[in-house]
């Protein structure tokens, strides 16, 4: 009944086009969305469209990207990265497994390209072929185990994986930390540190627009999410008070600063030790629904249908579950 | 024909003074210089800081009054939080500012007018020169993104973009949503300064904040220079001071101290308006 009631949730969720954990396209009109691009800094630039932001990294070297949002828009998408780069795609990094964030990966890994040689080019025939995909372990396990309908064909899978803290890059000039967050808002997240440009990628770990949605079907965890959260304050560096310096692309919603990654903290951490007084409190899930625990911070990430509920769940069920099983 | 002409030579003065005096997009005012705050009534709120769960008069609604009563104080505690800067729309209310009109040098086209509030040196820019606000998804910041416009002789700025902040210091937030709309209003050396915030998250109604500033020939702004440190053990992870719903016993200081009825405490737009004196007399005091 428990597996029930997180799928209904994850459905909602889902529906409401927040993220889509199953998985390449999403029911929506695609033909409307428009791509916008927006300079970070340096040679680090968003791409807003429908699904997660895309981070492209530019330089001598080749594109990288971070997330790849939907299938259908991956010719629009390929236009943007066009028009600020000539250079082949090298590298897409995915930071979770979400159908918002991968189900581009197979077209733009096959518009790009991996360089390939001595024992690698005689032994895979294929190892030039397209950009290479990396990606926390866990995100191609969640990836290849989907047998739904619409799950991502395997051209979209990562093709270079890691487990433990981090993998590290040196690409176009510049050190890339993509760091794993363990349990957060999956069991396979991962935010990328451009250590020179000082951009992060953040994810799903950080948005703006909305309520963390913690997917605890797929491993992710309140106390993951906090961590997550504390990861990325710990790395960020204002140039004062709580602006500038390091900036943070989240996985929805507005280039971001120190102070917009702590006030999302001071939302999730608030809002959590109240959910937590009240399991210790006695009380049930349906009540603490009622009590309302949300509502100071519901007129700022609590426009999407479901999304204060679906928070206030999954908080509760790992809050709650015995140590152990952290779902 | 080369005798006086009375007519023409006053057309041709006209003229000259014409070309020489109405150069396009000269500031009509001149607001440079260092500006001191203007400090009566209002002074404990200003410099001291708002009493805990002194809401009356701010048209804040339910959600944002709830987040106001989380509140701790405690928050200035934490290394993250104690460089924090009063965001542009706030800063009116606290300190001293420097302003100074950057020209182009050649075509001598006002670009833009700078403000520098001494309250953490915070600079802010109001762009002069017809360009666009920046685009939904960029970066927020704490002076936000200005643009002004001549009204008569009054300076119009519009500010979006603004990251979260407060209209008051003890807790009432103003989101990231809101508009900002500013009149500078030069009087001869007075300066009058207002701030019409429009939140569609946590107001009710638009909020309106007047302040005044008298100029300060040969006056300074000093240096203000804020560096974070740990003040108290912190537990490592997952900590942010806050009370619980029901718990904050602070509340009910300010309401009891100056003898104001809760509900008038609490604020909400009705408390802005003459009208609820009559209320008032149906309440007592805590």
């Amino acid at each position: 009944m428990k597996q029930c009631i997180r799928a209904a949730s994850i459905a909602a969720l889902a529906a409401a086009g927040f993220c889509t954990p199953s998985f390449a396209q999403a029911p929506q009109n695609f033909d409307a969305v428009k791509i916008d691009t927006l300079k970070v800094r340096d040679n680090i630039y968003m791409l807003v469209g429908s699904g997660g932001n895309i981070t492209v990294q530019v330089g001598d070297e080749g594109v990288l990207l971070v997330d790849t949002q939907y299938a259908p828009l991956s010719d629009k998408i390929l236009a943007a990265i066009r028009a600020i780069s000539p250079k082949p795609i090298y590298y897409i990094v995915d930071t979770h497994h979400h159908g918002d964030h991968t189900g581009g990966n197979a077209n733009l890994r096959a518009a790009g390209t991996t360089v390939s040689g001595g024992n690698m080019a005689g032994a895979i025939r294929d190892s030039g072929v397209g950009a290479a995909i990396i990606a926390h372990e866990n995100v191609l396990l969640r990836l290849s185990s989907d047998k739904g309908p619409q799950a991502l064909p395997s051209g979209g899978w990562p093709t270079s994986t890691f487990f433990g803290n981090k993998k590290e890059l040196f690409y176009n000039g510049e050190g890339i930390e993509i760091i794993h967050v363990p349990a957060a808002h999956t069991d396979g997240d991962s935010i990328v540190f451009f250590r020179r440009s000082d951009v992060i990628s953040a994810g799903d770990v950080f948005v703006t627009t909305s309520y963390p949605f913690i997917d605890t079907a797929s491993g992710g965890t309140y106390q993951g999410f906090v961590a997550a959260l504390e990861k990325l304050v710990d790395i960020i560096i204002p140039v004062y008070g709580q602006d500038g310096g390091t900036l943070v692309i989240p996985g929805h919603g507005r280039i971001s600063n120190l102070g917009d990654v702590l006030n999302y903290r001071e939302m999730v951490i608030v809002v959590g030790d109240r959910i937590k007084h009240m399991i210790e409190a006695g009380m049930t899930l349906e009540q603490v629904k009622a009590a309302k625990p949300t509502v100071d911070y519901d007129p700022v990430y609590g426009a999407r249908a479901g999304a204060a509920e679906g928070f206030i769940e999954a908080t509760y069920r790992t809050l709650s579950a015995p140590p152990g099983d952290s779902r | 024909m080369t005798g006086f002409d009375p007519i023409r030579c006053a057309s041709r003065a006209a003229m000259l003074a014409s070309a020489l005096l109405a150069a396009p997009g000269f500031a009509q005012v001149n607001f440079a210089g260092v500006w001191n705050m203007t400090l009566t009534e209002d002074f404990p709120d200003r410099l001291p800081g708002p009493e805990l769960g002194d809401y009356a008069g701010l048209p804040l609604n339910a959600n944002d009054r709830a987040r106001a009563q989380s509140w701790n104080a405690s928050i200035l505690s934490l290394p993250d939080y104690q460089c924090r800067v009063h965001p542009s729309d706030y800063a009116n209310s606290f300190a001293d500012i420097r302003m100074w009109h950057e020209f182009d040098t050649t075509t001598q086209e006002l670009i833009a007018i700078h403000i520098q509030h001494f309250a953490w040196n915070t600079q802010r820019t109001i762009w002069m020169d017809g360009r666009p606000h920046p685009h939904p998804m960029a970066e927020h910041t704490s002076m936000g993104f200005s643009t002004g416009e001549w009204v008569g002789n009054t300076l119009k700025v519009t500010t979006t973009h603004l990251k979260e902040g407060w209209l008051r210091r003890n807790g009432v937030a103003r989101s990231d949503a809101a508009t900002v709309t500013e009149h500078f209003i030069r009087h001869d050396n007075h300066l009058t300064w207002s701030v019409f915030v429009q939140d569609p998250k946590y107001l009710e109604e638009p909020f309106f904040r007047n302040r005044d500033y008298t100029a300060a020939v040969g006056d300074a702004i000093s240096a203000y220079p804020c560096e974070s440190v740990v003040e108290v053990v912190l537990p490592e992870q997952g900590y942010f001071p806050h009370y619980l719903p029901g718990e904050n016993p602070f509340l009910i200081e300010y309401a009891r101290n100056h003898k104001i009825p809760s509900e008038a405490a609490m604020g909400g737009a009705k408390t802005m308006y003459p009208e609820y004196r009559k209320r008032l007399v149906e309440l007592s005091p805590p």
